[in-house]
């Protein structure tokens, strides 16, 4: 079957084959967008996706770069391609009505490949290949504390639009999404409110379930209280029916469900098929938004509680403007969720602050990005002073029939952020030790 | 005399092109390559140099793949693990350096109060560096030795290194107090009281990883043109005639496998400071597999294959998935199957011309032809 | 007494899905030694083949609630998946038979092909089959005892599935051929069997049994193009304790992993039960290499 004939080229020649290759290997590296102002084919072909309303030939100055970094493969990919999507949609409308400062963004978009190593890569890449002004991206918490040495050694701008476990204030991110303080322990107040005792805390195993539950136990013996029951599962694990045994037999009020993507479609399939309802035993989740409910099925987790700081069906003017302006690009069947409007807003703050500032340099920027406010689609949204969160309402509510969500409670009011849980007594002690 | 010196001459000769073939292929182009890395910062961008010593991390842990696949026939699937282990003992020393006698932060958000005691000796620079390479290299002969006794080998073996990797991965991902969790160590900003990001700091762990290649390079050549290396590829060929002629192909095997383990887990240490992280995703089955693809496109077998393999697969990656993110995964999948089908001896194979496998929609009439009008003259 | 007794079920349930979806990988292996990596994505077709199924049905008939269109499903699965192994073992894996190794990696390369191909044209996020009424429902045997219908269904699909194996292996004259290629492929090729048509035959057929699992698995777990990877390693556990290739074998293997998976996840935790069975597999193999049960006639 093989063929040969190369064996009889000339010795030289294929000598000759084997230092070339030698030395298209390293200029291959460098023609993957090294330089950029001589090289615009490796930077044209990514920002051609966002159809910007520029002059393409634009000089270098006319225009402000950003970066997009989201997982557009692997695991990750399911839910990031959707913020990543929002974010492309918030800088068209800027463009189109004018750009920041009078110039236009020119997205750089990089793929994370659900990946962390690859994260640190391809942030280092936007920073010091692409030069961009600001990131937006991230989802994971590993992906995030891949990043976070890049962009503090290299003085970047990171806009990371999901809620976390809390803890951390990079002095080179924005936090968008909601931090422990307007999420879970809001949550829990109001299941102790409802007069919920006994707590079964179930997640996947990393780390944004193993500290929110440290966090929940310790507000738990706080009010006296003790979980029933803390189970943690691989990620990707599909098989819950002994989960569901040890649920039953432990007997709770409530489960807390910290589990992450497809788990969270094998556990509510198999909960309802065990029998169990939400009248019998209801679960409320801080990682099952209506993007994710499009995959459980909604008929699946009808009637279980969610906490998130937005939904879709939040009643504000802005975002009916936003839903509209979203299923209009993407199409009539796609949702918004929680991150998907973090993600949005995010590029809005970030151009209030450089409007203020006057200038897209970092340190200007986080200067003035202090106490900016933006009417976000899901309520007025203000960057803390300090910590470069931002306040948001808490809004608990119902899975309907549809996938959509009725807010059944709400904060009333913005809650200011503390991502090391300072006002709440006890939870003393953990500033002290995370830093 | 005279008639002794012509047939010498006519010998030597004939041998000729073998010779200068073998010389190319063992000397030349590795000289060449070695050139062009040890001049390539002069060049590009201290991204992009960054970018490199990353992907020579990952020819190392080639190299060692090759060693045991290309030269002896086990086809490990969880090298990956080796490599992930090398670069948790580093990350350990980095992340026990940066956080300054205090307690790592992922530790205390598992709830650990005091460092774990096989933590405490990793603050040692004289512990944590030779641990890179002995950790891995005694799980592998630990591992090897059961598996290689029991006469497991060829596709058992490596589903049950894949299995290792399954394993160890999720053990690493369920140990969050003691190696990170998924997030892995990460967040180190210092070497031996440098900073770790300056460039001119970046720049010596480029070198440093181009040294390490060298030598990880020079002691597998080494090995293979020794008399261990013939039997390994005659235990490849035929393991009991190898057996029957006194040799105990177990303790050859295992002894083979733990030094190439070793050799990866020097190349996870290198990996660690140039990246900034390492985590459990770099010991998973996919990239642990995906170590075969890069041996396999560069040329089992052949050493050089492995390191030119590595740079240029994740050359192509890094490019790719740049600009276009979907291609990239196509592009990989039919890597794999164009790797194994068409050129089963890889860019080196081709290079030295040992021959391309026929594509069977192809007779072999037409592949000559099309041969011959690309290259006139090559077929006869 | 009750939690044993749902515990028992659990593991047979677990068996019985570990068992479907490694069927068809046995097959392939004990026929032709081929190690079929991209075996998940042909579960993945599977599913998506009910995905496509119900959403048609959906467009047609305004109705995907109706029970039949699942019923439908589940041949048509096995049809689609096969045709795929068909075309994957014609086009691929027979230059490879002498290179067990090269099959692992190019199958590899088929599995991540086809996740991008259905990335592509169904979409990154997961999509959601709807069950039929009747099977969301769940067994009352006492209070504390609730069967889903769900995992009974599966039971029994296996158990059909079984069925018709051992009838077109031992009951017909195509399975005798097979039993024959497998038991030994020169002599049978010299008999006049046609060691060609068997193998990729043979080959389909279990890519389609792994369609027909695609298709149950979408009763219970998410739908997504990177569905197989969260099966097709447990899969290969099974087939190699079993003693690759060795149907029977391969029975005994999924029930004593289903049902050790279950008991020491109940006495321990999911993350720690998946570590210990894996480790006690591995440490059997240094016991008896060749797994469960040894293939024989060669």
């Amino acid at each position: 079957m093989s063929v040969t004939g190369l064996t009889k080229l000339p010795v030289l020649m294929r000598f000759a084959l084997i230092g070339v290759a030698a030395v298209l290997m390293p200029l291959m590296l460098a023609a993957c967008g090294s330089e950029p102002p001589p090289a615009p084919a490796a930077t044209a072909a990514p920002a051609a996706a966002s159809e910007p309303a520029s002059a393409p030939a634009a000089p270098e100055s006319d225009t402000i770069k950003v970066g997009i970094l989201h997982s557009l493969s692997g695991t990750m990919s399911i839910s990031e391609t959707a913020v990543h999507d929002a974010e492309l949609l918030a800088i068209e409308e800027i463009n189109a009505s004018g750009g920041v400062m009078g110039k236009q963004l020119e997205v750089v978009i990089e793929d994370g490949a659900s990946d962390w190593p690859t994260f640190a890569e391809k942030a280092r890449k936007l920073l010091q290949e692409d030069e961009v002004s600001v990131v937006f991206g991230g989802w994971t918490s590993a992906s995030r504390k891949a990043m976070l040495p890049v962009f503090e050694a290299n003085n970047g701008l990171l806009f990371y639009p999901v809620q976390y476990e809390g803890l951390e204030t990079s002095p080179n991110i924005f936090y968008t999404g909601a931090t422990t303080n307007q999420q879970i322990v809001p949550a829990i107040e109001y299941l102790l409110e409802e007069g919920k005792t006994k707590f079964y805390l179930l997640g996947s195993d990393y780390v944004f379930p193993r500290t929110s539950n440290l966090i929940i136990n310790k507000q738990l013996t706080a009010a006296g209280l003790e979980a029933v029951g803390e189970e943690y599962t691989p990620l990707g694990h599909t098989e819950y029916s002994t989960v569901i045994t040890k649920i039953k037999a432990a007997d709770p009020d409530v489960v807390f469900n910290t589990l992450n993507g497809d788990s969270n479609v094998a556990f509510f399939k198999q909960l309802k098929d065990a029998g169990i309802t939400a009248e019998d035993l209801p679960t409320i989740s801080v990682s099952v938004a209506e993007e994710e409910i499009t995959g459980i099925g909604a008929e699946n987790i009808a009637g279980h509680l969610v906490a998130w700081n937005y939904f879709q069906t939040t009643d504000t003017p802005e975002n009916v403007k936003f839903v509209s302006a979203f299923k209009s690009k993407y199409g009539e069947d796609r949702v918004t969720d929680d991150p998907i409007e973090a993600g949005y807003f995010g590029v809005y703050l970030w151009k209030a602050a450089v409007e203020k500032a006057g200038s897209t340099e970092v340190a200007a920027v986080k200067e003035a990005a202090k106490g900016i406010q933006f009417a976000a689609p899901g309520g007025m949204v203000t960057i803390h002073n300090e910590n470069q969160h931002v306040s948001k309402t808490v809004r608990i509510g119902t899975v309907r029939d549809d996938g959509q969500i009725d807010e059944i409670w709400n904060s009333g009011s913005p809650v200011v952020p503390d991502p090391y849980l300072d006002s709440y007594e006890w939870a003393a002690g953990l500033r002290e030790l995370a830093q | 005399m005279t008639t002794m010196s012509s047939i010498m001459t006519v010998v030597r000769n004939a041998s000729a092109p073998v010779r200068m073939h073998d010389r190319i292929g063992s000397w030349i182009a590795p000289a060449i390559m070695l050139a062009v890395l040890l001049a390539a910062p002069a060049v590009l961008s201290d991204f992009r140099i960054a970018l490199l010593g990353k992907f020579l991390t990952f020819a190392m842990l080639a190299v060692s793949l090759n060693l045991i696949w290309g030269y002896a026939g086990m086809l490990s699937l969880g090298h990956g693990v080796f490599f992930g282990l090398g670069g948790y003992a580093m990350a350990m020393f980095l992340k026990l350096e940066s956080a300054g006698g205090k307690l790592p932060d992922f530790m205390f958000w598992s709830g650990l109060t005091e460092l774990p005691f096989f933590w405490a000796p990793f603050k040692y620079a004289w512990f944590a560096i030779p641990m890179t390479f002995v950790v891995p290299a005694v799980l592998a002969g630990a591992l090897g030795y059961l598996v290689f006794r029991s006469r497991i080998t060829g596709v058992y073996f490596a589903l049950i290194t894949q299995a290792l990797a399954l394993i160890v991965s999720i053990l690493f991902i369920g140990q969050q107090a003691y190696t990170g969790g998924t997030n892995g160590i990460t967040n180190y900003t210092t070497i031996f009281g440098y900073p770790l990001n300056a460039p001119s700091m970046q720049l010596i762990l480029y070198y440093a990883s181009v040294a390490a290649l060298v030598a990880a390079y020079l002691l597998c050549w080494w090995l293979i043109s020794s008399r261990l290396g013939r039997l390994l590829v005659a235990m490849r060929d035929d393991e009991n005639r190898v057996r029957f002629s006194g040799y105990d192909p177990a303790v050859l095997k295992t002894l083979v496998f733990s030094l190439s383990a070793g050799i990866a887990g020097v190349a996870g240490a290198l990996f660690t400071p140039q990246v900034g992280i390492i985590s459990p995703t770099m010991m998973g089955i996919v990239p642990s597999i995906e170590i075969a693809i890069w041996v396999a496109v560069g040329g089992r077998g052949v050493l050089l294959g492995a390191v030119i393999g590595a740079v240029v697969v994740n050359g192509a990656k890094s490019g790719l998935s740049e600009s276009f993110p979907a291609v990239w995964q196509y592009f990989l999948g039919l890597l794999f199957i164009g790797a194994v089908l068409l050129f089963p001896s890889g860019i080196m194979g081709l290079l030295r011309g040992e021959g391309w496998q026929r594509p069977w929609w192809l007779s072999r009439e037409q592949v000559r032809g099309a041969i011959s009008r690309l290259i006139p003259g090559a077929t006869r | 007494m009750e939690v044993w007794a749902l515990q028992l079920f659990n593991g047979l349930s677990l068996s019985s899905i570990l068992l479907l979806i490694a069927l068809g990988l046995a097959l392939s292996f004990g026929l032709m030694n081929v190690i079929n990596l991209a075996h998940g994505e042909f579960i993945m077709i599977g599913a998506y083949t009910t995905y496509a199924l119900q959403q048609a049905a959906l467009n047609f008939t305004g109705d995907a609630q109706s029970g039949i269109t699942f019923l439908i499903a589940i041949p048509v699965s096995f049809v689609v998946a096969g045709a795929a192994g068909y075309v994957v073992e014609n086009a691929l894996i027979r230059f490879l038979y002498r290179r067990p190794l090269d099959t692992l990696l190019a199958t590899w390369g088929v599995g991540l092909f086809l996740q991008q191909l259905a990335r592509t044209i169904f979409g990154a996020p997961n999509v959601q089959v709807v069950a039929p009424p009747w099977l969301g429902t769940a067994l009352t045997v006492t209070a504390d005892l609730v069967l889903p219908v769900k995992r009974v269904f599966i039971l029994g699909l296996v158990t059909a599935c079984i069925g018709g194996l051992y009838f077109y292996m031992y009951r017909s004259s195509e399975g005798r051929r097979m039993r024959g290629v497998m038991q030994n492929r020169e002599m049978a090729s010299s008999l006049g069997v046609s060691t060609r048509r068997v193998d990729s035959f043979t080959f389909a057929l279990g890519s389609g049994l792994a369609g027909v699992a695609g298709c149950a698995l979408t009763l219970i777990g998410p739908i997504g193009p990177s569905l197989g990877t969260f099966y097709v390693v447990d899969a290969f556990i099974v087939v190699i304790l079993g003693g690759l290739g060795q149907v029977p074998g391969t029975i005994l293997a999924a029930l004593i992993i289903g049902m050790l998976n279950t008991m020491l996840e109940f006495g321990t935790t999911a993350v720690v039960g998946k570590v210990l069975v894996f480790a006690m597999v591995i440490l059997f193999l240094q016991w008896r290499p060749a797994g469960l049960m040894r293939a024989k006639g060669r």
